[in-house]
């Protein structure tokens, strides 16, 4: 038998030969591998049940997997606009001359890898990048000659980190260079608290009475929706089901967002302690948190957490000594996927699937993880709820606005003195935010990522709240030396990449809108031409069946509304009758060269 | 329980089940709301996006949304008919579909749609990407030029067939239909007589030698425009 035979036989029986853990299986199949061989997917089939182009529709879905042999040092230059702002393009250039390699290519020797990958949750210490699962962070061109020497000579990424950031990374299981960066914390979540407290509190009660605690603080879901988390759970407690399922969604994928990041490094036990509250709430007794794989540095101290609760009776069977009340944790790795972070997606993944959204009707309350009622949240909701069950709800819902109970926290990245976390009460001014942050001259500011939307000076007396300016936390600040198109194209071409391609106009709909904008950028656009982007941005925010394809041409939507000079001045008004964007030379070039001499008419 | 009740599409008022979707309930009282992914032996999955409707004033695709007591519905509104309009337009420019040459022309469902819509051009860039063609299996002839990921073969061969020869694969603009097989179609288990063979709504998915057997002119579409057999139902 081969090596590579028994290794996966021995990853897939390490799963227990389970189709639904096939996430897992290819994850480690990579990571043994380098890569899955297209050789190997009818193997893993076998073992895992299930059909030869399943798992070949699982590992074409994930940016993370790979068919082709990857060095074994994979290094992914974070590509999302505000790092291309800080220089990334620079750092790219001289890791393609230190390296002798391109993006999307190995080195001679066969040990490394470069690639780029969309927003890797740092971009308050931009550039940055991965290596396996280290983060490098604060990148400059001058650095990389010496980085790329020292991966060579070592290939082990982890002895890049020369001096690890503050507070939890510099713990042993972390050991990242990455910093947390909190500038303001404030009274719900980053404050000082009494561990388990809310835990405790919630298991004098009755779930019902949980329920109803987290239904009158008016918490509303953190990812950025808004849904209300109390009548979630109620759903979902009341919905038919012998399982019930209690899933954290910790893919903070939206460039931009990096709370998530903070608060599994720094405030993971409240994280588990909301979820267990939301398990005893629901009646469940399995919990997921998904963890997107560009955290994957945090996955060795979150399962020690877990690991630390289970000794200590807060996870397991009979927690903290109440009968029947069973409950434990485990984390699904993703594979570089934004999609995923959408809940449904995020379901289909766990369930070892290509993380493809599904109909939300059944909703996951009632029909989620593997067909049961599931409650999807995401860290912060967890933690805030944890907070609620401690210090009341009526605490909490006096903090905030009527609408938008409780604080937020804002991941604050681009062109400020001040990037990183900062927690406000909801109904904070953008303008107030901004002098805090220390962002002066400021153009645009990007509320909610890509998927939000681009308000300029205008907006900017809005509060942040779910019914003015609403972000599951990523504000990105752009000073007037940038060019908001530039924006607008980098986000387009992040949903490109990202959509999943089920359905029609999102598959479709922002490759052709990705292409207009880049015409009316080049100054080859028309009136006619915003008129197209208008009416096709709305027929993909309209008909597109999940979040993403019915938020990504907000980049376009909202600078067509706030910025609307800028595009006016690229498409002024064309007297000559002719499309500017056709180009007569260049219509005519492949005809000239069979026919081997130029056009007699058209020529330059 | 009284499980039958009311709904209302376009002002019209008509009965609906309990456990229907809106297509389902649109159809039997003879509206036809256009679709290509959606097929009544198979499960819906709404990924066309063709059937979007209206619904209380959200956008919904009538081929999975399940109808409720009560329920208002727009189906033939200007703006609804334009997005619909829209939509097919992308699925003519994301593949290479040339009708005239095309064994499919007249049965197929793509092309009638874009004739009930009034479409002679569509009103996106063609895109022209670079599509295989696997004409390895020694019965059916696979296109991907003409594929519009509608999964209909997907599911028939799961559903209808019991077996597992279609899955997505790849994501955005690069998905397309893989087989479950080594490289091609050949190597899967496939079948000619399989319904995962003639559920195809457009020329992806062929029959090898019997593209002509009736004549243009006389195919399904020739005939009366897609949907005419749901509309007969309550001329």
């Amino acid at each position: 038998m081969s090596e590579m035979v028994s290794t996966i036989k021995k990853i897939c029986k390490r799963y227990g030969n389970d189709r639904a853990r096939l996430m897992d299986i290819v994850n480690e199949v990579q990571d043994a591998l380098g890569h899955v061989p297209r050789e190997a997917f009818g193997l893993i089939a076998r073992e895992a049940n299930t059909h030869r182009v399943e798992v070949e529709s699982v590992v074409s879905f994930y940016a993370f997997l790979s068919d082709k042999k990857q060095g074994a040092v994979v290094i992914r230059l974070c590509d999302d606009i505000i790092d291309r702002f800080k220089g990334s393009e620079a750092v790219g250039d001289a890791l393609v001359a230190a390296l002798g390699i391109g993006f999307d290519e190995t080195t001679a020797d066969g040990k490394i890898t470069l690639e780029k990958t969309p927003c890797i949750g740092m971009s308050d210490q931009a550039p940055g990048m991965l290596v396996n699962d280290t983060v490098i962070t604060n990148l400059t061109p001058a650095k990389i000659p010496d980085l790329v020497r020292q991966l060579m000579a070592n290939p082990d990424p982890q002895a890049l980190v020369a001096e690890p950031g503050d507070g939890n990374n510099a713990d042993s299981l972390i050991c990242a260079m990455v910093n947390n960066n909190i500038r303001e914390a404030g009274p719900v979540i980053l404050a000082d608290y009494r561990k388990n407290a809310g835990l405790r509190k919630a298991l004098t009660q009755t779930p019902e009475e949980v329920i109803e605690d987290v239904k009158t603080s008016q918490l509303r879901g953190r990812g950025g929706a808004g849904f209300l988390t109390g009548f979630k759970w109620e759903l979902t407690r009341k919905a038919r089901g012998t399982e019930k399922f209690v899933l954290c969604n910790a893919d903070e994928g939206e460039p931009g967002t990096f709370k998530d990041r903070v608060l599994l490094t720094e405030r993971a036990d409240l994280v588990l302690e909301g979820m267990t509250i939301a398990a005893y709430a629901i009646g469940a007794e399995t919990g997921i948190i998904y963890l997107r794989g560009e955290y994957a540095y945090l996955r060795g101290f979150l399962e020690h957490t877990i690991n630390q609760r289970r000794e200590a009776h807060l996870l397991g069977n009979t927690i903290l000594g109440h009968e029947g009340f069973n409950f434990d944790v485990r984390i699904q790795m993703g594979a570089g996927a934004y999609v995923c972070g959408e809940e449904t997606s995020l379901i289909s993944s766990c369930e070892g699937t290509r993380g493809d959204p599904t109909d939300r009707t059944p909703f996951p309350v009632v029909k989620g993880y593997m067909v049961s009622p599931t409650a999807v949240n995401n860290v912060e909701s967890y933690c805030c709820a944890a907070r609620i069950m401690d210090k009341g709800p009526g605490w909490f819902a006096s903090i905030g606005t009527a609408r938008s109970a409780g604080t937020k926290l804002l991941s604050v990245c681009g062109d400020c003195e001040r990037p990183g976390i900062y927690e406000i009460p909801f109904g904070t001014k953008l303008r107030e935010l901004l002098a805090r942050a220390g962002a002066e001259d400021v153009a645009a500011v990007c509320v909610g990522g890509p998927s939000g939307q681009m308000v300029g000076p205008a907006q900017f007396d809005l509060g942040i709240s779910y019914e003015e300016l609403s972000t599951g936390g990523s504000v990105m600040v752009f000073s007037n030396q940038r060019d908001i198109l530039e924006v607008a194209d980098a986000f387009m071409e992040f949903f490109v990449d990202e959509s999943c391609g089920y359905c029609v106009p999102c598959r479709v709909g922002n490759v052709l809108l990705k292409n207009r904008l880049e015409r009316v950028r080049k100054g080859v656009g028309e009136q006619k031409d915003l008129d197209y982007l208008q009416r096709l941005g709305e027929s993909v925010k309209f008909t597109s069946r999940c979040g993403l394809g019915q938020t990504s041409p907000n980049p376009i939507l909202s600078t067509l509304k706030n910025f609307r000079p800028v595009y006016n001045a690229l498409v002024k008004e064309n007297k000559t009758g002719f499309h500017k964007s056709f180009n007569i030379m260049k219509a005519v070039e492949q005809a000239s060269a069979i026919a081997g001499r130029r056009s007699e008419i058209f020529h330059a | 329980m009284n499980d039958t009740f009311k709904i209302t599409i376009d002002g019209k008022e008509i009965e609906a089940r309990q456990g229907q979707t809106i297509m389902d309930a649109a159809d039997a009282a003879g509206i036809y709301i256009p679709r290509l992914c959606s097929h009544p032996d198979l499960k819906p999955i709404g990924s066309c996006r063709v059937c979007t409707v209206v619904v209380d004033g959200r956008p919904q695709a009538a081929c999975v949304k399940p109808v409720m007591d009560g329920m208002v519905i727009e189906n033939d509104t200007p703006a609804v008919l334009q997005h619909r309009r829209n939509i097919i337009d992308m699925m003519f420019v994301e593949g290479n579909h040339f009708c005239m040459f095309c064994e499919k022309s007249g049965n197929c469902e793509l092309q009638a749609l874009a004739y009930r819509f009034g479409i002679t051009a569509p009103q996106y860039p063609f895109q022209f990407p670079e599509k295989e063609v696997d004409g390895s299996h020694p019965d059916i002839l696979l296109d991907h030029n003409r594929c519009i990921m509608c999964a209909r073969c997907v599911r028939a061969s799961q559903e209808l067939d019991g077996k597992n020869v279609f899955q997505s694969i790849g994501r955005g603009f690069h998905r397309k239909i893989g087989v479950n097989g080594e490289k091609e179609l050949g190597d899967t288990d496939m079948a000619v007589s399989d319904r995962a063979t003639e559920i195809c709504p457009v020329g992806c998915i062929i029959k090898k030698r019997v593209g002509y057997e009736v004549p243009i002119g006389q195919r399904i579409y020739d005939k009366a425009p897609i949907g005419s057999d749901i509309e007969e139902v309550h001329p």
